[in-house]
């Protein structure tokens, strides 16, 4: 029998025995299977978390669409396996199999790991382990695939450095095709592995970690940071495209659940915010909007294609779109006449007029959710988060004369310089908006907050901070709790360890490498899903390896200490992060990038312009 | 219009539970371009009548369900949309329009047919129809399910042993699936001691009440 027809014998005969047997099976509508013999290029994507939370993933949807569209490659999907399907797998030696052509995963010539979040990291070594694949990119040879991550997460690489071949900085529609060209060049040359780490290495935006050294001094902080074989490289810029290509449309349909089932159009990519805390508006940068007729196009497409019930936009800041007043009313006419709903997630007070509340109107009220972020205008002036307190009350009061009752209300803690009236800002605020709620809506209004502890993260102004300490934390929300007493809001924060993970793993360097693998080997699995995640296993990582965790977590950093991830830039200068830095401890605010260019230096390094965003907004 | 679609569900649909399957079929229909009909009321529910849950890891070879469209084409025509539309592992084989205000299609069905087959080719037939004679000579099979107990025995209507055409020992059931009962053909393969990888069961159709058929 072939791997493939022993991986098929092996789910007709044990799939029924576990659960969830659909989260293994593939057959989506919309799966695009190839014919493997025929096709010269393979190609897995990997996403490092069940099924059900993988198969909505937007960057790998893109991903697929992009390899297959290709004639010379195939793109085919794997996700982790349950618990019980690995104990399944492991005891008839089945290893990790594609869901299309249920080939194993150690035939393709490449796999790439989808990374948008840290906790993720254990799985990734079980998949790889799972497959047959050395887990440390130095023990592979040429009959192993060669092993790419991206995503968010890859922004700080080094935690990961030694079990990934090349990873993929910045966005990938274009990269991806550059690197089936090499891979490609590479398995007709049949030439040695070295050979084909330094073709990627010349791609723009690929960051090969075997080509770099880092070197340490006595206190443990980075001493230097240098390529081996090119010392001119000193870093590797992220890619983008100048343009946004044509959104997906031909989603994949799963037939068990999964998180999200919805036709999802990206409207626009970066923001232009600049929120000091926001790393995700940092590393998206610069802004790229799709024109609403594009986008409006693309939602119709997507109904046809797939079926959904639900369509949405995605962006970090729909209401900043230049055209969102006049595409939202269009997509709900759109979405009325075919019978679909439609949701619009991350919108901003800031931009939310009441115009947009009115044209939403028409909606089944749910939840409405605003992210105040901080309780006092002194912090969201600190922060950047340029709204006062007076903005949000009015457009809580909005929502519920449209006939909104229950308000989801989003703040952070562990600010820098957050003093205890912040906090009990944060108090303050939630009671007005409930007095508000209550005066127009009566009894039926609902509020619930959600407090969060900031994680400095790598690429944004705070990057230098240190993550609060517990104690600090602890009275912080035993603050907001007494405050809250008796008023029926409801109120939800994450338990400080939970958080410990995320934050290791962000800020850390290349010393991680061995802890990662130390908790992998300790049983860490699924660190994403809280009752997997266990502190106890990484603490004893760290300890097994001489590491102190605090070295990561709350320790400050001076300025002109070497971070683990200086080496890789997003376009945004460290000069302009720091200055951030500054502004934020002078209490100076930064305003929109769409009113005025600060020289983050996105528009020097990609040598485009921003200027169209600020036209267009006008 | 009201529309009755026979179809095949096997492959990779055999682990999509019923609930979801009514899912694939709303979307289906809105791939398909045609227009189905949803209930009045505050939370408009498609009108979409599912014959009987037909439960996971079963192959169904004659499913039915009933679709309500505002559509007028033919039913040959609307088969074909649909088996454009529908994911692997589902295929139709008929579509007939019915009367639209006819009863509910679950109220219409009493009993199901199941055929078993056993994939361990240590099984003797022999040993396998020794074991169902047995069992269909006792007056009761009192069994455990979720907690409750209950008697399987008169929920095995008919129950005989045959070897198929690729030399596998194949059980054939009649079981009812009804409104007030339910038979497991599951539990008739615990009853015999044959563990669930061991064998896989098709309903190989849906028995109409009487007054229906």
């Amino acid at each position: 029998m072939t791997d493939k027809e022993l991986i098929q014998a092996f789910l007709d005969r044990y799939l029924l025995t576990i659960s969830k047997p659909g989260r293994y099976t593939g057959g989506e509508f919309n799966q695009i299977t190839k014919n493997w013999e025929q096709t010269e290029l393979h190609f897995a994507f990997a996403f490092p978390d069940v099924y059900d939370i993988g198969l909505p993933n937007l960057g790998m949807s893109i991903l697929y669409d992009q390899v297959n569209r290709r004639d010379d490659a195939l793109a085919e999907r794997v996700y982790a396996p349950w618990e019980d399907m690995e104990v399944l797998m492991r005891s008839h030696s089945i290893p990790l199999f594609s869901l299309e052509s249920k080939q194993p995963l150690k035939k393709f010539d490449v796999v790439g790991f989808t990374l948008p979040y840290e906790t993720l990291y254990t799985n990734l070594l079980n998949m790889l382990d799972l497959s047959g694949i050395p887990l440390r990119s130095g023990e592979r040879s040429n009959d192993d695939p060669l092993i790419l991550a991206g995503g968010h997460a890859c922004f700080n690489p080094e935690p990961m450095h030694a079990f990934i071949d090349a990873f993929v900085i910045g966005e990938g529609e274009e990269i991806i095709h550059e690197i089936a060209e090499v891979v490609k060049a590479h398995k007709q040359a049949a030439a040695p592995r070295l050979d084909l780490l330094k073709a990627l290495d010349d791609l723009p935006g690929i960051y090969v970690p075997s080509f770099y050294a880092v070197s340490y001094a006595e206190d443990g902080l980075i001493k230097e940071i240098h390529h081996i074989h090119k010392p001119e490289k000193t870093f590797v810029q992220k890619r983008i495209v100048k343009k946004l290509p044509k959104p997906v449309t031909n989603f994949l349909v799963p037939n068990v659940k999964a998180v999200n089932e919805r036709a999802v159009i990206e409207i626009m990519r970066g923001c232009s915010r600049g929120c000091r805390f926001c790393q995700a508006g940092m590393i998206t940068r610069p802004v790229r909007e799709r024109p609403a007729s594009e986008i409006l196009e693309a939602l119709e497409q997507s109904i046809e294609s797939t079926g959904y019930e639900e369509v949405s936009l995605l962006s970090l800041s729909s209401s900043d779109h230049s055209q969102i007043a006049e595409l939202i009313p269009q997509v709900m006419r759109m979405s009325e006449s075919r019978n679909v709903t439609f949701s619009l997630p991350s919108l901003r007070v800031e931009s939310f007029g009441p115009e947009l509340i009115a044209s939403m109107a028409g909606k089944r009220k749910g939840n409405f959710t605003i992210a105040p972020e901080a309780g006092s205008d002194v912090m969201r002036t600190r922060i950047n988060k340029s709204i006062d307190g007076e903005d949000i009350l009015a457009t809580a009061t909005q929502i519920f004369k449209m006939g909104w009752t229950n308000l989801k209300l989003y703040f952070m803690i562990g600010f820098p310089d957050e003093t205890l009236e912040d906090i009990e800002g944060i108090v303050d605020l939630t009671r007005q908006i409930r007095s508000i709620g209550k005066r127009l809506v009566g009894g039926r209004v609902k509020i619930h907050i959600s407090v969060n502890t900031l994680i400095p993260k790598a690429h944004t102004a705070f990057q230098w901070l240190g993550f609060s300490e517990k104690e600090s934390i602890l009275e912080k929300y035993r603050l907001i709790q007494s405050g809250l007493k008796n008023t029926g809001i409801k109120l939800d924060w994450p338990d400080y360890d939970n958080s410990m993970l995320e934050v290791w793993l962000s800020r850390g360097d290349r010393r991680l490498s061995d802890v990662i693998e130390a908790a992998w080997r300790g049983g860490a699995r699924f660190d994403a899903w809280h009752e997997y995640y266990d502190v106890d296993i990484w603490q004893n990582a760290f300890g097994s390896n001489n590491i102190d965790p605090t070295f990561y977590s709350t320790r400050s950093r001076c300025t002109d200490e070497i971070l683990p991830w200086d080496h890789i830039h997003t376009g945004v200068s460290k000069k302009y992060l720091l200055s951030e830095l500054e502004k934020s401890r002078a209490l100076e605010t930064t305003a929109d990038c769409r009113q005025i260019c600060h020289g983050c230096g996105i528009q020097a390094n990609y040598t485009i312009s921003c200027e169209n965003i600020r036209t267009e907004s006008l | 219009m009201r529309i009755r679609i026979t179809y095949r569900k096997t492959g990779a649909l055999l682990y999509t539970s019923t609930l979801d399957v009514q899912t694939i079929w709303e979307r289906s229909v809105r791939r398909a371009g045609l227009i189905l009909q949803y209930s009045q009321g505050f939370h408009p529910q498609p009108r979409i009548q599912i014959a009987n849950p037909l439960p996971l890891g079963f192959v169904g070879a004659q499913e039915l369900i009933d679709i309500w469209l505002d559509d007028e084409r033919k039913p040959e025509e609307i088969k074909d949309l649909l088996n454009k539309s529908v994911p692997e592992g589902i295929y139709i084989t008929e579509v007939n329009t019915i009367e639209e205000n006819g009863p509910s299609l679950p109220k219409q069905i009493d009993a199901s047919t199941y055929s078993v087959e056993l994939l361990n080719s240590d099984d003797s037939i022999e040993k396998i129809q020794a074991s169902t004679e047995i069992m269909l000579l006792k007056d009761s099979l009192p069994r455990v399910r979720n907690r409750k107990s209950y008697d399987l025995r008169p929920l095995i209507q008919e129950m005989s042993v045959q070897t198929n055409p690729d030399g596998k020992i194949v059980i054939f059931l009649k079981m009812p699936s009804n409104s007030s009962q339910t038979g497991r053909p599951e539990e008739v393969m615990a009853e015999l001691g044959i563990p669930l990888e061991n064998f896989r069961i098709t309903r190989t159709s849906l028995v109409f009440l009487e007054k229906y058929a």
